[in-house]
């Protein structure tokens, strides 16, 4: 045992300081100091939080005081598109260098109020833009499993800071694919809540009719405390939901999958798909089985429609959020927006412009509807859905130049369940050639306790939760 | 072999309804690149959708209403709100002259 505080859960953590085996200075102090050694060759974070310190000492002072908060004392990763009061916030990107929000996001200011202390913001693709972090104009995030890969996007340097232990949990952000494909990536638990289900208010809108924030961890049951606090209504989200929330956390009670109907895709199973990923998802799903769950292998739309649905949506959608950044309030002007940002404000210009509507946007808003339909009847007769999270495992540093179409590629399997809403965790299942593989299990809208439920009893009764070596002493 | 064909005219047309100021290095990549992904996008033609209802959003919400009372945690005040900008004159933003006078 006698693993060091950095080796240890959020859950774990909690238990250490109610047992008073460490204060939570010493574990944002154990934190900072890994931050400051292994930060310069990651590129993990962009900004450090300078008060990260006296804010531990605070917590331990109500630790102390007897006061119960769900995460008091805990540290945790931000990505750098939720608007932070004191801590500059980038989105990656240089038009918004040096910007200090006036007011914060819904998300972390719930952290806040449950007693988490932010370590810092952590790198993500400009924007959101990407599925790699290549396309940050402060540089690439390096993966922690082998230094000349991509910890995926766009929420890598969230997952990359759990995967290097230099945080022990972190929020990120998906639209399509950003969280559960960096935290597939970098071997970590990514969990994706239902669209609605968490408040967009204060994240840099990327596509608001799927941006979905949500937590990166070392475990589900991490991943479920966090969502059981940043979930919930909020009268500055519109589209956020007033269905109840659940204690996600307590709920995860399962001992076997009796009487779970687990749907395998086919033609998530792609023709391109290395043989060792197929063998991987087969594996799980025998897996699966053998807790007492009947998986059957069923047809869905080939999932290259749904890249052509979202990529017109995802662009549309950024040239209308991204109109606002004109450097006059806030910001710098728009000539600071790197090429990737320019390439999808320009073609969702071009796609909701006079004469191309029509047949861009108004096709792709249609096929969205055939995508919820097959869900809606799948989930009829199934409780979820698995497959894949990538195709493949990291690739190296470069793979997106002249790529324009990377991310879509790389995120054609989370696309579909993401213009669908729909909840998923993504969970370590394997390696090929070292390199983690993710499985992601999909469940309907706002069945996030049912998902988390059976991702956390695959996890326990699985062994593929890995740290690389280099950082995990 | 691409089948759309975006020009570099179209590049620089699309940029200028967008606000944005591209090269002419950037309007050669662009237009290939924009021509490439158009053509991803066509495969929607495969799909029939005729009589398909669209969607624009998955929470089957509608008409989401508030009262109308201004909630002062939401207001920031003048100097907060300024307090990005790089030219402020008087308590205001300064922004770029969109009309000219007839003797300009």
């Amino acid at each position: 045992m006698n693993k060091q505080i950095h080796q240890l859960t959020v859950t774990e953590l909690l238990h250490g300081l109610e047992d008073k085996l460490f204060s939570s200075v010493d574990i944002v102090k154990h934190y900072l100091d890994r931050i400051n050694k292994y930060n310069p060759e990651l590129n993990i974070f962009l900004h450090i939080n300078e008060n990260a310190l006296k804010q531990a000492q605070q917590a331990d002072q109500e630790i102390a005081k007897g006061t119960k908060k769900l995460l008091l004392g805990i540290p945790l990763a931000i990505k750098d598109n939720f608007l932070t009061v004191g801590m500059p916030t980038t989105a990656g990107s240089l038009v918004l260098e040096n910007y200090y929000p006036q007011y914060e996001s819904t998300v972390t200011k719930k952290l806040l109020e449950a007693g988490a202390i932010f370590l810092g913001k952590t790198n993500m693709d400009a924007w959101a833009h990407g599925s790699s972090t290549e396309t940050s104009q402060y540089g690439p995030t390096l993966n922690p499993w082998d230094l000349g890969r991509l910890p995926g996007g766009s929420s890598g340097g969230s997952a990359a800071a759990v995967s290097a232990q230099l945080a022990p949990a972190a929020i990120g952000s998906e639209t399509a694919g950003s969280i559960r494909q960096p935290a597939a990536w970098c071997g970590v638990t990514g969990f994706k809540p239902s669209y609605g289900r968490v408040s967009r208010y204060g994240v840099i809108a990327m596509a608001s009719s799927t941006d979905s924030p949500g937590p990166i961890a070392r475990t589900v049951e991490d991943a479920a405390l966090i969502t059981s606090i940043i979930a919930g209504q909020d009268s500055y989200d519109g589209t956020s939901l007033s269905k109840e929330v659940e204690k996600y956390h307590e709920l995860l009670k399962k001992k076997d999958l009796k009487g779970i109907r687990i749907a395998l895709v086919k033609e998530y199973l792609l023709p391109t798909m290395r043989t060792e990923v197929k063998t991987l998802i087969h594996a799980a799903a025998a897996h699966l089985e053998s807790l007492g769950a009947k998986v059957e292998e069923i047809s869905l739309m080939d999932p290259k429609y749904a890249v052509g649905v979202y990529t017109v949506i995802q662009r549309s959608e950024v040239s209308s959020n991204l109109a606002r950044f004109d450097g006059i309030r806030y910001g710098n002007d728009r000539n600071l927006f790197g090429e990737e940002a320019k390439r999808r404000i320009m073609l969702g210009t071009y796609t909701l412009s006079a004469g191309y509507y029509d047949a861009y946007y108004k096709k792709a808003i249609a096929i969205r509807t055939k995508i919820v339909e097959e869900f809606e009847q799948t989930f009829r007769e199934f409780d979820v859905i698995i497959g894949a999270v990538s195709p493949g495992p990291a690739m190296k540093l470069g793979a997106t130049q002249n790529e324009p179409m990377f991310g879509e590629m790389e995120d054609v399997l989370v696309e579909p369940s993401s213009l669908a809403g729909l909840t998923s965790a993504g969970v370590p299942c394997g390696f090929v050639d070292n390199l983690p593989i993710g499985l992601q299990i999909t469940g309907n809208q706002f069945e996030e306790s049912k998902i988390l439920d059976i991702a956390n009893l695959y996890q326990k009764t699985t062994d593929f939760n890995k740290f690389p070596k280099q950082y995990d002493k | 072999m691409t089948q759309t064909n975006i020009t570099t005219d179209d590049v620089a047309k699309i940029a200028q309804l967008a606000s944005l100021t591209v090269s002419e290095e950037e309007k050669q990549l662009f237009a290939g690149q924009f021509s490439t992904t158009i053509d991803v996008i066509n495969q929607l033609n495969e799909v029939d959708t005729k009589g398909t209802p669209p969607t624009s959003s998955v929470t089957k919400l509608e008409n989401v209403t508030r009262s109308d009372i201004i909630d002062t945690d939401r207001v920031l005040p003048q100097a907060v709100a300024l307090s990005g900008a790089k030219n402020v004159h008087q308590g205001f933003f300064v922004v770029k002259q969109i009309l000219k006078k007839d003797n300009e």
